[in-house]
């Protein structure tokens, strides 16, 4: 998020789209019921009137997978109507920027396409710079090459009939949608954007939400007080374990992953380092090199040193374009390439997609080590259904973990406020925490390199794991929480202030490159301080501005910040565009309000820096370069859908995804066998897989068993009855669930044809309990985003039969 | 006796999220019944000794247009300021708290006439336990309540229910049924004269349980 939970009560108008925040995030309902009883306005955009639905002034349906059309028709409304942000738009984003000569899109391609490779040259997608090297603008936006107008080209095909017929959203209610939400392009409205895997479980996700951000930016919904573009993330910590870096592309605190390219630590940062001649541009990522130096001094300790390149050497590499993420993880290990695998705390064979290739995958691995509170469907692959234990040469360990409650630790919240949490009750049995099982392994492994070798000893031998607590028997998460925030390694002064080894860095303005700091996380860095208090564990319950900001309550990265790029919510005099809700202020030269996005000076006084700190040029962008796929976003199909053609271009999917093409990857895109859109969710009373709560007798029963959801006019058409068997069959696998038959699901007409539409949820699977069922992800596409490789959960083909 | 106290249901501000239902079984110690998915959200089906605290899910169209609605109805007793039920109970085998207001049933309702009390109640709370005989449903959280706390339902909710004295809560009421009234004509405190909890609705109320209304 942007903002955070408690600034939902300051919107004018909500837009949820690619959530079900009423029944996945129950408790963000508290902020957007405040911001309906004050007067604002709720719209959800989605494929099932769902709980959130029910509460919003607006239900737009919208066929799964298919927002960057529904959004581009948004922004060519904006734009033709004039409804953008004028202030905000020229002077915080790049809309006045030329675009370069060769820049050109034509039939669904961005230039520089290489079909061969699926990857796309981004050498064309650049702005024109004058002799200094500062992007070209025209703030008249008179260029017929400036981005407002490149970018009012490129949706100016996204009209309302065409819109519609790839959508299915009836164009009285699109129009009435654009309407709605484009008033807050003034200065004194909020719009916000709540979002999750509605938006991301998609070939298209990345580009999906950069179109939700272009639309944020058009209406000047950015860095203020209830606005924001609001990925609702949730109890599984997706927040910390992002920004810690669970997935493979890049480094705790968003550093990108080191390639087979750059072999040594100064090519590493050199590449990793964006640079800008603009003096009014604070380009924060500019300082990656001091973040990178802390990041290996925290790993490796005094073993990093300069004439080492601080151990950057000592760190595996990808090869320059390989693709680490889950699914080719899963399809490598199909293909009998992965021998062994470690599992903690997930269940792949039931929330992964295609799980009759995943649990097949999992009969190729020698060993596997499964780390969880339960047993689940993944731990216990090797007696699932249609495989005989005594033919699976798997050998696999169960780990029994301690549960969140049973630990010590920080938990990330949507706002990215670090709390931390106490440990409640003692480990259930000979339970560990996973930071002690990991750690413990880790001691076993070095002590094995030291007697034995190995291959690549450096990394393994100088990796610094005093993580266990003084009796040995447990992870000490205070420790760890010191060393994400930084330390001093050595004496040091700075300025007139000098600072003993071992003690904490106040900040990440004072992390250095030359080995005298470490940080392992530098995002992170003063939530610890150097008097040895845990800011995360504050509870003060001051509000000094009034707006919910709780500034003693936990720490926010970056440097308690609420509402990041808060400076864009002031005019260029540092007045906030909004008096009734000021976020930030300039008086009597400083900041009042929240931590300022850096302690410049505004826009208009000397010195002055632009708001968008870490953004090269300084501004927002709404043209890229940025993901893989294309400078603006582009409506593809997803990969398996119900038409033939995409009705905008001839490019039918994204390009740049990988197809996978194993024996078990069968896709049947409008293909009459599986005429009906799936797509899927999970709801109120399971979480994910279920792995959890299908072991909470009072969750079961309210939600016992697998069901589909179908609309009435499906039901009547093919003679099926609520709350009757039926059998669901895609081109990857079937199962067996109880027919919902409901108004809040209807019937699309896309492309002038009827399409039917039917959703279910991941929570359920075949071991606990007996007779529930199974997950939906044995029908869905093993597909991902071409970025991020989000698999497409949300949208594929099947057909229902009567259970025979 | 005081005012007492009243519990506010405000189904225009109930998302169905089913916190309440399961906050009661875990603070009452409530087994959870052995259900089946039968084509709705809405389990257990009905009240039973098991359960005191019930969503109801309801959904339709709207009257001429395709837009559906679904309702949810956070059903449990309505503690009545005059419980008709208590013409069962000859022997304090219900018991109405001085103080609080609260209906409660106790152990000897094993021997009450139970189709009486059940008959007797116009929103059909009342349920028995088929081995013991004993009659229960919600207690108003009793055991909490007096010891200043919120019912469990009522705390564990993010945004429908409220908790409070029976005067501050029927102005409560009376507030957001005028605002509500400006968009849904049909907005309503049901039955607020004669029960402590008062539920709001802003369409009729059969629409989301037949037992809605007295």
């Amino acid at each position: 998020m942007t903002n955070h939970w408690i600034d939902l009560q300051h919107s004018d108008v909500v837009l949820i789209q690619g959530s079900n925040a009423a029944e996945n995030h129950p408790i963000s309902f508290k902020w957007v019921m405040k911001a309906l009883q004050k007067g604002g306005k709720l719209i959800h955009v989605d494929p099932r009137f769902t709980r959130t639905s029910s509460k919003a002034h607006v239900y737009a349906p919208i066929r799964s997978g298919t927002d960057i059309a529904f959004i581009g028709g948004m922004i060519k409304y904006i734009i033709e109507n004039k409804k953008y942000f004028e202030d905000y738009v020229l002077n915080y984003t790049n809309a006045g920027f030329i675009v370069g000569e060769k820049y050109s899109f034509k039939d669904g391609l961005f230039s520089g396409y290489d079909p061969k490779t699926r990857r796309y040259d981004k050498s064309t997608w650049v702005l024109e710079k004058d002799e200094k090297g500062i992007p070209k603008q025209d703030k008249t936006l008179k260029h017929p090459r400036c981005v407002l107008n490149v970018m009012y080209e490129h949706y100016k095909r996204y009209d309302l009939d065409t819109v519609s017929s790839i959508t299915g959203t009836p164009k009285d209610k699109l129009l009435e949608v654009y309407e709605l939400y484009s008033s807050t392009g003034v200065k004194d409205k909020a719009g916000t954007v709540m979002y999750a895997l509605g938006q991301t479980q998609s070939t298209i996700g990345v580009q999906k939400i950069r179109s939700l951000c272009i639309l944020q930016l058009l209406l000047g919904n950015i860095g203020i007080c209830g606005g924001g573009v609001n990925a609702l993330r949730g109890e599984p910590n997706v927040q910390g374990s992002t920004d810690h870096a669970i997935l493979y592309h890049y480094l705790p605190g968003y550093l990108p992953v080191p390639r087979s390219n750059r072999q040594t630590v100064e090519q590493y940062m050199d590449a990793a380092t964006p640079k800008t001649s603009d003096p009014r541009s604070a380009n924060w990522w500019g300082n990656t090199p001091k973040y990178v130096v802390s990041l290996l001094k925290s790993w490796f300790g005094d073993a990093a040193k300069p004439e080492n390149g601080f151990g950057y050497s000592w760190l595996p590499k990808c090869d320059v374009h390989q693709n680490c993420d889950v699914l080719h993880m899963i399809d490598d290990m199909y293909k009998g390439k992965i021998k062994g695998y470690f599992c903690i705390g997930q269940n792949p064979c039931g929330s992964l997609p295609n799980s009759n290739k995943v649990r097949a995958a999992m009969t190729k691995l020698e060993w596997m080590v499964h780390v969880n509170i339960f047993d689940n469907e993944s731990a216990s692959f090797w007696k699932g259904p249609g495989l005989d234990p005594k033919k699976v040469k798997t050998e696999c360990f169960l780990l029994p973990a301690t549960a969140n409650i049973e630990k010590d630790g920080s938990q990330a919240t949507s706002g990215r406020w670090m709390q931390w949490l106490h440990k409640a009750i003692p480990n259930p049995g000979d339970c560990l925490s996973t930071g002690a099982i990991v750690t413990m392994l880790m001691h076993k492994l070095q002590a094995m390199y030291k007697k034995d070798g190995g291959a690549m000893p450096d990394g393994i031998l100088n990796m610094r794991m005093d993580y266990l607590t003084a009796d040995g028997k447990e992870f000490d998460a205070l420790k760890v929480a010191k060393r994400i925030n930084g330390e001093f390694e050595r004496d040091t002064t700075i300025g007139d202030k000098s600072y003993k080894k071992g003690q904490q860095v106040p900040g990440f303005g004072l992390l250095q490159v030359d080995g005298s700091t470490s940080s392992g996380n530098w995002l992170c860095c003063g939530s610890f301080t150097a008097d040895g208090q845990n800011l995360m564990d504050r509870r003060g319950k001051e509000d000094p501005t009034g707006l919910g900001l709780y500034p003693n309550w936990s720490f926010a990265w970056p440097v308690n910040r609420r509402i990041v790029y808060n400076r864009a919510s002031v005019d260029q005099n540092g007045n906030p565009y909004n008096p009734a809700r000021p976020l930030l202020q300039w008086k009597d030269g400083k900041w009042v309000g929240d931590v300022a996005d850096g302690p410049w000076p505004p826009m208009g006084q000397e010195g002055g820096k632009l708001p968008y700190i870490m953004k090269p040029d300084g501004v927002a962008s709404f043209f890229g370069p940025g993901p893989g796929d294309g400078p603006f976003p582009e409506h593809y199909e997803p990969l398996e859908g119900p038409l033939k053609q995409n009705l905008l271009s001839k490019q039918h999917n994204s390009p740049i995804i990988t197809i996978f093409k194993s024996d078990m990857d069968k896709i049947a895109t409008a293909d009459p066998k599986y005429p009906l859109v799936l797509t899927t969710y999970s709801a109120t009373e399971h979480w994910c897989s279920g792995g959890i709560t299908r072991w909470q007798s009072w969750l079961n029963e309210a939600m016992p068993q697998v069901y589909i959801e179908i609309s009435e006019e499906l039901a009547q058409e093919r003679g099926y009855k609520n709350g009757e068997w039926v059998t669901i069959k895609s081109a990857r696998g079937q199962l067996d669930a109880v027919a919902m038959v409901t108004p809040r699901i209807r019937p699309f007409t896309i492309d002038g044809k009827t399409v039917h539409l039917v959703g279910m949820t991941f929570n359920y699977g075949w071991l606990y309990p007996k007779n529930a069922g199974d997950t939906c992800n044995i029908l869905t596409t093993f597909v991902g985003d071409g970025n991020a490789g989000t698999p497409e959960y949300k949208a594929c083909m099947v057909n229902i039969a009567k259970k025979a | 006796m005081s005012d007492g106290k009243s519990i506010l249901v405000d189904t225009s501000r109930c998302t169905g999220c089913r916190g309440c239902q399961v906050a009661c079984k875990q603070w009452n110690g409530l087994a959870a019944e052995q259900t089946t998915q039968r084509g709705t959200y809405q389990n257990p089906p009905d009240f039973s000794h098991q359960t005191y605290k019930l969503v109801r899910f309801a959904e339709g169209k709207r009257e001429g247009s395709r837009e559906p609605y679904w309702y949810f109805f956070s059903d449990m007793c309505r503690h009545c300021v005059n419980p008709p039920c208590m013409v069962a109970s000859e022997n304090n085998e219900i018991v109405q708290d001085e103080e609080t207001g609260a209906v409660i049933y106790t152990e000897a309702t094993k021997n009450i006439d139970f189709e009486m009390a059940r008959g007797s109640c116009p929103y059909n709370v009342p349920r028995q336990n088929p081995e013991t005989k004993v009659v229960s449903k919600c207690t108003m959280c009793f055991d909490r309540i007096k010891s200043g706390m919120k019912p469990a339902c009522v705390l564990a909710c993010p945004t429908a229910l409220d908790f409070g004295e029976r005067e501050d809560i029927l102005k409560l009421a009376e507030e957001r049924v005028a605002e509500l009234k400006k968009v849904y004509p049909k907005a309503k405190a049901i039955d607020a004269e004669d029960v402590r909890v008062i539920f709001i609705v802003t369409d009729d109320p059969k629409k989301y349980h037949e037992f809605a209304e007295a």
